[in-house]
Order: structure tokens, then sequence, then C-alpha cells
């Protein structure tokens, strides 16, 4: 049932226990049991909108950042991602393969305040070795949903 | 079915068999439709979905480089061959690529050509009532007479062996089958067709299976008719891509059957279509070969959608067999009195839902409507809002 109420959920937050009930045969009760228990093991993290930054005015910049880095004897990576994942502007964090180690999104207010980021916060970390950054030109896709879908096609009203 | 013939009058330059055939009942239904703003529509009867992009991709790849001609009659090779692959895959049964397998414009082509081939004059054909609204005009056209077969809520909207068996006579040559049905969303348990499956047999007749919603089952599976003990011989299976992988607006179906009734077929389509839209084929080649996971999630999204509105339905006070295929639920409407054509159109014009009046897939679709729920979530349910304040209102 978890699965069911998690893909319910991941597609449409707002859906009720109600609903998802419904959808899925189970009883309300049942549902929201799972839901918060979901929650406490962290499962589901947060409720959050997808949101086109694009349409408000809204000094916002993004960038990619490929972080190099020397594994510790002991940690590996994590220790220094996890270090790295405790800065505010670093919204997504992933262990890659291939040229780097580390890729960060990270968003701020200024490219500025990004730079400032990478040359003070960043590189003085220990075991960084470099890093790269590319500044986001344009967003086409967030989370799933086009950000300039245009229109939505229109079906004939009864097609029988 | 309703014949129109004495109620217009018509020029004489039009034939008797094109007169014959019902115009849509509802066509007054649709002008009243085009005229009304802000309209949820559950009239629908295809999937909401666009086309899952790898295979609109393989499509304009195959514009950009070149691939603006005929096909072969029957088909391209590779998408026969891909077809033969998934039938044996899914059901077990195998079919030639060369020679039972015949490409079409939908299945709709498919039934008109299946007809055309195997009907004499005045050839009878068994066709469960409610029906989907092409059966019986397809038989009309190829010279034949539909003889229909009352199907009913309390069964589930499944036909009967016996019920098919007492409508044979002398002249019948075939029985039509549409399961996952449309309008009706009933599926047929493996026993029952072999039921009709042994009258086939014994009266030596045909059996059209249009299978087109085979993939749209919810906890049951679907029984491909021509995979039944001795069945391949005595049916032509008719699939398709437009419910499955949302390809509707392709036009592709196709077509598998004994090699002489395909040979048949192939003749009509090779005077009459030429072969199926060649982008269209090239898509559905790549629906076969990567397609799988799109047509679960969409089934999966069906499913949730199909729980939504059949309770809802009870709800409101609309009893609703549960349909176990398809897209569609098909409430009855007996407890306001009115005919499917008066809910119909009241519920439009009341409360701007257009819904399909149950009578025009036949006579014992009357007292129901046909819902589709391939539509999003928010528009179900703000339907079976409008739906109860119009319950209330007209309850008798």
């Amino acid at each position: 049932m978890l699965k069911d109420i998690l893909k319910v959920l991941e597609n449409d937050a707002h859906t009720t226990s109600k609903q998802i009930a419904t959808m899925t045969g189970a009883s309300p009760a049942d549902v929201t049991k799972t839901i918060k228990q979901a929650e406490k093991d962290r499962i589901i993290l947060k409720y959050k909108a997808v949101v086109n930054w694009d349409r408000i005015e809204d000094e916002q910049v993004w960038a990619l950042i490929e972080v190099k880095v020397t594994p510790e004897p002991e940690a590996g990576f994590d220790s220094i991602a996890g270090r790295i994942a405790q800065f505010h502007q670093v919204r997504s964090l992933y262990l890659a393969s291939g040229t780097y180690d580390l890729l960060l999104v990270v968003v701020d207010k200024s490219e500025r305040l990004i730079a400032e980021f990478v040359s003070q916060n960043l590189s003085h970390i220990e075991g960084v070795q470099g890093t790269v950054s590319h500044f986001v030109l344009k967003r086409y896709k967030e989370d799933g949903e086009l950000l300039n879908g245009g229109e939505a096609v229109k079906r004939e009203p009864v097609v029988l | 079915m309703k014949q129109t013939g004495k109620r217009r009058q018509k020029r004489k330059i039009i034939s008797e068999r094109a007169n014959r055939l019902s115009p849509s009942g509802i066509r007054k239904f649709f002008d009243l439709l085009a005229s009304i703003e802000g309209v949820i529509s559950l009239g629908v009867g295809e999937p909401d979905y666009a086309t899952p992009w790898h295979i609109s991709e393989a499509a304009v790849k195959s514009l950009e480089r070149g691939y603006t001609m005929y096909t072969s009659n029957s088909g391209i090779l590779e998408l026969r061959q891909e077809t033969a692959k998934y039938l044996e895959g899914i059901y077990g049964i195998k079919y030639e690529p060369v020679g039972e397998i015949l490409m079409t414009v939908g299945v709709s082509e498919a039934l008109d050509l299946a007809m055309r081939a195997i009907l004499n004059p005045g050839d009878e054909v068994i066709i469960p009532d409610p029906h989907y609204v092409a059966y019986p005009s397809c038989v009309i056209l190829a010279g034949g007479e539909p003889v229909f077969v009352p199907t009913s809520e309390k069964e589930s909207f499944e036909v009967d062996a016996d019920d098919i068996e007492s409508r044979i006579t002398p002249k019948t040559r075939a029985i039509l089958l549409g399961y996952p049905a449309n309008p009706t969303g009933a599926v047929m348990s493996r026993e029952k067709l072999l039921a009709i499956a042994d009258v086939a047999r014994r009266h030596k007749l045909m059996v059209v299976s249009d299978e087109i919603y085979a993939r749209l089952t919810y906890g049951v599976e679907h029984t491909c008719f021509a995979g039944l003990p001795g069945m391949q011989a005595n049916t032509v299976l008719l699939g398709g891509f437009s419910k499955a992988y949302a390809m509707t607006g392709w036009r592709i179906g196709y077509a598998v059957a004994p090699r002489d009734i395909i040979a048949a077929m192939t003749k009509i389509h090779q005077y009459t279509i030429m072969s199926a839209p060649t982008m269209a084929q090239v898509a559905a080649i790549e629906a076969l070969k990567s397609g799988e996971s799109s047509v679960q999630e969409m089934v999966e999204d069906y499913n949730r959608r199909r729980m939504v509105i059949v309770k809802g339905f009870c709800d409101i006070g609309l009893s609703c067999f549960e349909p176990k295929g398809a897209f569609y639920a098909f409430p009855s409407i007996a407890v306001t009195g009115m005919t499917s054509e008066e809910f119909s159109e009241k519920l439009l014009i009341e409360e701007r839902v257009a819904a399909v009046p149950g009578s025009a897939f036949g006579e014992c679709g009357e007292g129901y409507i046909r819902c589709c729920y391939a539509t999003s979530l928010a528009d179900i349910e703000e339907a079976l809002n409008r739906m109860e304040r119009f319950v209330k209102k007209h309850r008798k």
C-alpha cells in the first residue's frame, strides 16, 4: 500500500487521505497511518510546490557545480559531502560517476553570491581539489514539469 | 437499431445501404455540446495522455530521414514481426509475420475488412448489446445483418453462450465480440469465453474479436479469444495501439487471422487504403519495442481514477457495476426515471457535464450513461459534484 500512496503523493501532494483511500481501496484511517509512519521514517521528507520562478520578477541564480575531492580514508566521500550539504545555498547534492565526484545544484540571489560561495566556502573545505561552475541560463523542465509547456492540447469533447 | 429512412427525406442519389446506417443518435447532443462553455467532458473515448514521447520521437526521426512513402500493403515487415513477437509473448499464440498479420488504419479499418472478407449478402453476425457504435454499421456495410444478444448489468454485461446459441440461424456466419467493452467497461471471464468458443466450434462460426482494450484491465487478466484451445483457426483477432499506448490520432491497428482470411482482407485493403500511415507504423514499432513501462504506468493511473469514479457514482446514488476493463464506467440512471438521452441532455444543460447516453450503444444501453474516466482527477471530482446536485434534484 505504501508504494501506491507514494505514487499518488509524488504526483500531487495535495491529495487527501480520503481521496487516496478511494483510489487504492484502502481505508482512510490506514492511509493516514501509513503516511504518518512514512513521514516518521523519513520516506516522505517534505511537501513542496514545484515553482516556476521565471514567471515572477525574482532575482534567483542557479548554478551546477562539479567538485573534485580527495576521499577521506575512513569516511570516503560522505563526510565531505555532509559538510557541503550544510550550506543553505546547496539545493541538491549528488555523488556522481565520471570525471568529477560531487555535483551540486546551488541557488542564490546573484552570481556574485554564488561566486563567493565557491571561492570562500567550497574551495576552502579540506579535501576539495577543484571546482567547475556552470551557471544555468534557462530552465526548461523542473522536477518532471515542463516550465513553458504551452497550452494543453484540446480534445474533442465527445468521441464514441 | 433505429432506422431513419422514413424520418428524413433523402435525395435518391444516396444508396440504400448508406441510408440504412443509423446517423449517430446523438447528433443533436453534439451540436448542443458545441454551444455550451465550461463543460466537463466524460464523453471522450480516448486516453487523456499524449503519446509517450519516445514513440512520437521515433516517428519524427523517420520523417526527418524521409520515410514518407507507402509501405508494403501488409505493413512494414519489422512491425509485423514485432507484433507477432508481442502476441506470442503475452498470450503464447504464434502468428506468421508474413501472411497472417495485416497492419491497418486503426481497428476500425480492420473491423470493416474482416466483415467484408467473411460476409455474403444476408449473412448474420451476432453482436452483444450494448456494443461499440460501429459494429452494426460495419456489418451492414458489408451486406450482413446484425443480430443482437442482450446483456445486462446483473450479469456484469458479460454475454452468455446460451443466449448466443439461441440466436443462431442457418444464416449466422460470425460472432463479433468486443471485450474489454466500450461502452460498459465489462470484461469476459475465461470460462464464459470457453463456452462461446464451444458454440462457435459446434456451429462452425467465425469469431471476430476486437481486443483493442486488452491492455486496460484492472485486477483481472485479459483472455485472448484466439488463444483458447482450437480457436486460432476460427478467430480474427483485432488489436491496435490507440488505447494502450495513447495513440488514437495515429490511426494504427492490426488484424491477425488464418492465412486465407488475411489474404482476403489484404486484397480489400490494397484497393481501398494501400497501406497504413508509414510514420504511424514506425511509431508502432517503437511502442512495441519499448512502450511497456508507459503502458503499465498509464494503467495504474487509470485504475486510481476508476476507483474514484465508481465509488463516486455509488455515493451519489447512481448504481454502477464495477467495470474491470477499458476506461469507462456505465452507471445506471434508473433513479431519475429519465431516458439516457434525456438525462445526458439535461445534465449537459443544467450542470455542464457531458456523458454519452447509453442508448447510443444499443437498446440494452438504455437507462445508462457512458462516462469515460480518462480525464483529470480534478475534473472527475468536479463532474461528480455536479452530478450529485443533478441527481438530488431529479430523483424520483
